[in-house]
């Protein structure tokens, strides 16, 4: 089958005075239609820049420079095709027309993805005007729906509210309402539910989950909290730094991790076992600096398993698999495996 | 051993912001944002609090440190200095002026809420500047004792906002609060923009600061895992209203309130195998702006009973310090963190 999206070797830079942040460096992973791929990674890692990336919006002075990006689509006749977004032209019309019906990105900040000028339903009711061709009536009724499938008080009422009306959940689900409302063939998720308490939350992910199930949507998942990624993710990528340094099956990565970092990240969220009011762990140091280019293991210096330093710095980046499905990028990892 | 002496006592708290409508912004209603909400926070403890987006947390914390004026309600707040309590909701602004530097409020937006124009320096002078606390020498003093206690250095200190990341910029809005030495800190979603790695540390250093300074914090969270992890007593909101207000073990080990139990059993969770065992909530959210008759609750409540639907509950002490805003409270078998095996 044609992945929904493939993505190789992408990399993304910002060309900043004070030098060259590879926010993206080397990535690759493959979509397929009706699956939901999970990205985590510490903040500043480079996860919203994919979501940009294919969507064509990463913001200057960043720049996609090289890599694939490989969109499919479906023509009439059935024979799916796959397009590269990294040719098109950010302000073309096929690059806008992918962005209205082929995805559509929930945003990590819900206050920029609306006009402050105009109510939420305006908002929703010309995106559907626009990319799914419906008269006014039929998108009024089809957006005052959709805000009703993500949980929102009185839609018919709350559709004429302006966007600072609501409080940051309702923000939050409005948004997602409008990613949603045109069926997205492939949907990108940036931190969708931070805003929302567990039930509510809940009822999002079933949501999401019923219009995969219906449609095959294929999404792409950003998200610190770790139990929604386990409960709506089929795989998982980690990513530390611009690059990826495991990616397995969901179940796979929580019970069986073999990363460092992955190992590490897992243990920082309180569990059963944690005693109360005590410290919780934590991941000693920062990020690299941003500008640095390293060319070993980014995660070197912060990682409390490799004593053996020559060989994480030194050693160039490799996502080497370890099982079907299963790649690991240390360069101890048949040490640790 | 003593209980600490109360810090805090909230009494009936109401908020309602009106709804206009039409050119001459004629008053056609009212959001019940907070509708009575009573709880108290004890000398250096931290209460959570938690509850459906929209239910009034936000609210409720910009009241207790003066930025919204009540409806009505009681907000009774112990000075240190050994003076008597003070109701915050009717205290004139005089003296309101003279306490607010005892209540400092930490934002959910790391991003938002330090002015970009500003070095950190300045940030984290600026309170104690307006309250005139300090100056000179003795501002310089306090304002690189603050960046310390955070875990940033001085250097640090000329540098503006925009040169820090998410967790590096939420220390400096800690070390702003922190700077006047607080005895109460709301904190609103303080780690909800940040990866688990640094809501940790932020977590850990909070922890210190709390033992350090035997200060107390309103925590505000959607993360139950969080809020057990660090709240002596927790307060669940639903539309206004407390629906729970309990001891956390006891909340967590047995909830006494239909919608603390929903909320427990769709904690996320990192075990496949837990999965499955939600209750899954059906029927619409109340709205604040035209509330239900009866429990806010019943129209998702999996237990609804006709009393549910026409008289609205009150707050009862079920055992010593668990009180639940339910008719059935009593003999509802609800079940508990332990019985569910999530992962809190
Ligand atoms: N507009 C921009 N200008 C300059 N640098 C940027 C810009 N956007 C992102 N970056 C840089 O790219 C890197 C990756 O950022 P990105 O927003 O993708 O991180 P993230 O993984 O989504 O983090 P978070 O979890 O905090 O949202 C960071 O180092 C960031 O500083
Ligand atoms: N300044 C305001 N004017 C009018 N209505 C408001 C105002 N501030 C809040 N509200 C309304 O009051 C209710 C409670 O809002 P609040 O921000 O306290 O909720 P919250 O519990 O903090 O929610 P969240 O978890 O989404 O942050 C909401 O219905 C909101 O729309
Ligand atoms: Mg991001
Ligand atoms: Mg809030």
């Amino acid at each position: 089958m044609v992945p929904a999206l493939v993505v190789e070797d992408l990399r993304v830079y910002f060309f900043l005075e004070q030098g060259v942040v590879r926010a993206v460096d080397g990535v690759t992973f493959s979509l397929a239609p009706g699956r939901t791929l999970g990205i985590v990674g510490e903040s500043g890692s480079g996860k919203s820049v994919i979501g940009q990336s294919i969507l064509r919006i990463v913001p200057p002075p960043g720049r996609i420079v090289g890599g694939k990006i490989l969109l499919r689509v479906d023509d009439g006749d059935g024979s799916p095709q796959q397009i590269d977004v990294t040719k098109l032209h950010p302000n073309s019309r096929q690059a806008r027309s992918i962005r209205g019906r082929q995805v559509a990105m929930i945003f990590q900040e819900p206050m920029n993805s609306f006009s402050p000028v105009h109510t939420v339903g305006s908002q929703i009711v010309e995106a559907l005007m626009l990319h799914a061709q419906v008269r006014y009536d039929e998108a009024r009724d089809r957006a005052v729906e959709m805000l009703r499938r993500v949980g929102i008080p009185q839609p018919e009422i709350r559709i004429d509210a302006y966007p600072h009306q609501l409080s940051g959940g309702m923000r939050q689900r409005a948004m997602i309402a409008m990613a949603l409302v045109c069926n997205p063939k492939i949907l990108i998720a940036d931190e969708p539910t931070t805003a929302l308490d567990v039930t509510i939350q809940a009822q999002i992910l079933e949501l999401l989950k019923s219009l995969q199930k219906e449609f095959g949507m294929a999404v792409l998942f950003i998200s610190h909290n770790l139990g929604v990624i386990a409960e709506i993710c089929h795989d998982v990528m980690v990513v530390y730094f611009g690059k990826v340094m495991e990616t397995a099956p969901v179940e796979t990565l929580f019970r069986n991790p073999i990363h460092p970092y992955t190992k590490a990240l897992l243990k920082s969220v309180p569990g059963i076992d944690t005693p109360v009011r005590h410290h919780l762990a934590t991941i000693e140091g920062t990020l690299p600096e941003p500008h640095a280019n390293i060319a070993g293991c980014p995660f070197f210096g912060r990682c409390t398993v490799c004593t053996d330093g020559v060989v994480c710095s030194d050693e160039p980046y490799e996502l080497a698999k370890v099982a079907d499905d299963h790649f690991v990028a240390c360069p101890q990892v048949c040490f640790i495996a | 051993m003593s209980e600490p002496e109360i810090l805090l006592e909230v009494k009936n708290l109401k908020k309602h912001f009106p709804i206009y409508r039409g050119v001459f912004k004629r008053i056609v209603g009212y959001v019940k944002a907070v509708d009575g909400v009573s709880f108290t926070i004890r000398s250096g403890e931290t209460v959570g609090l938690v509850g459906e987006s929209g239910c009034g947390k936000t609210t409720v914390g910009r009241m207790v440190m003066g930025a919204y004026r009540p409806t009505s309600g009681e907000i009774w707040f112990k000075p240190p200095n050994g003076e008597p309590p003070v109701d915050l909701a009717s205290v004139d602004s005089r003296r309101m002026k003279a306490l607010r530097p005892h209540i400092q409020m930490v934002f959910q937006d790391p991003f938002a809420s330090l002015n970009p124009r500003m070095t950190i320096r300045e940030i984290i002078a600026e309170p104690l500047v307006v309250n005139k606390i300090a100056r000179g020498k003795e501002l310089e003093r306090r304002v690189r004792e603050s960046i310390e206690m955070v875990g940033l250095q001085t250097h640090h200190l000329s540098r503006y906002p925009h040169a820090f990341s998410g967790g590096q910029r939420q220390r400096i809005s800690i070390a702003r609060a922190m700077g006047l030495f607080p005895s109460l800190v709301v904190a609103d979603e303080p780690t909800s923009a940040l990866d688990v790695s640094v809501q940790a540390q932020i977590v850990n250093l909070a922890l210190d600061i709390q033992s350090r300074f035997g200060l107390a914090y309103l925590f505000i969270s959607h993360d139950l895992g969080l809020i057990r992890h660090f709240s002596s007593r927790v307060v669940v909101m639903y539309v206004g209203h407390v629906m729970e207000y309990a001891p956390a073990e006891s909340l967590f080990k047995r909830p006494r309130h239909p919608y603390t139990e929903a909320l427990l059993s769709n904690v996320p969770t990192t075990r496949p195998n837990l999965l499955g065992r939600k209750i899954i909530l059906r029927g619409e959210p109340a709205d604040p702006a035209n509330p239900p008759p009866g429990c806010p609750f019943h129209t998702r409540c999996l237990y609804v009973q006709d009393i549910c639907r026409e008289v609205m509950p009150s707050l009862e002490e079920i055992e010593p310090e668990h009180k639940s805003a339910c008719h059935f409270a009593g003999t509802l078998d609800l079940t508990g963190c332990d019985a569910l095996g999530c992962v809190l």
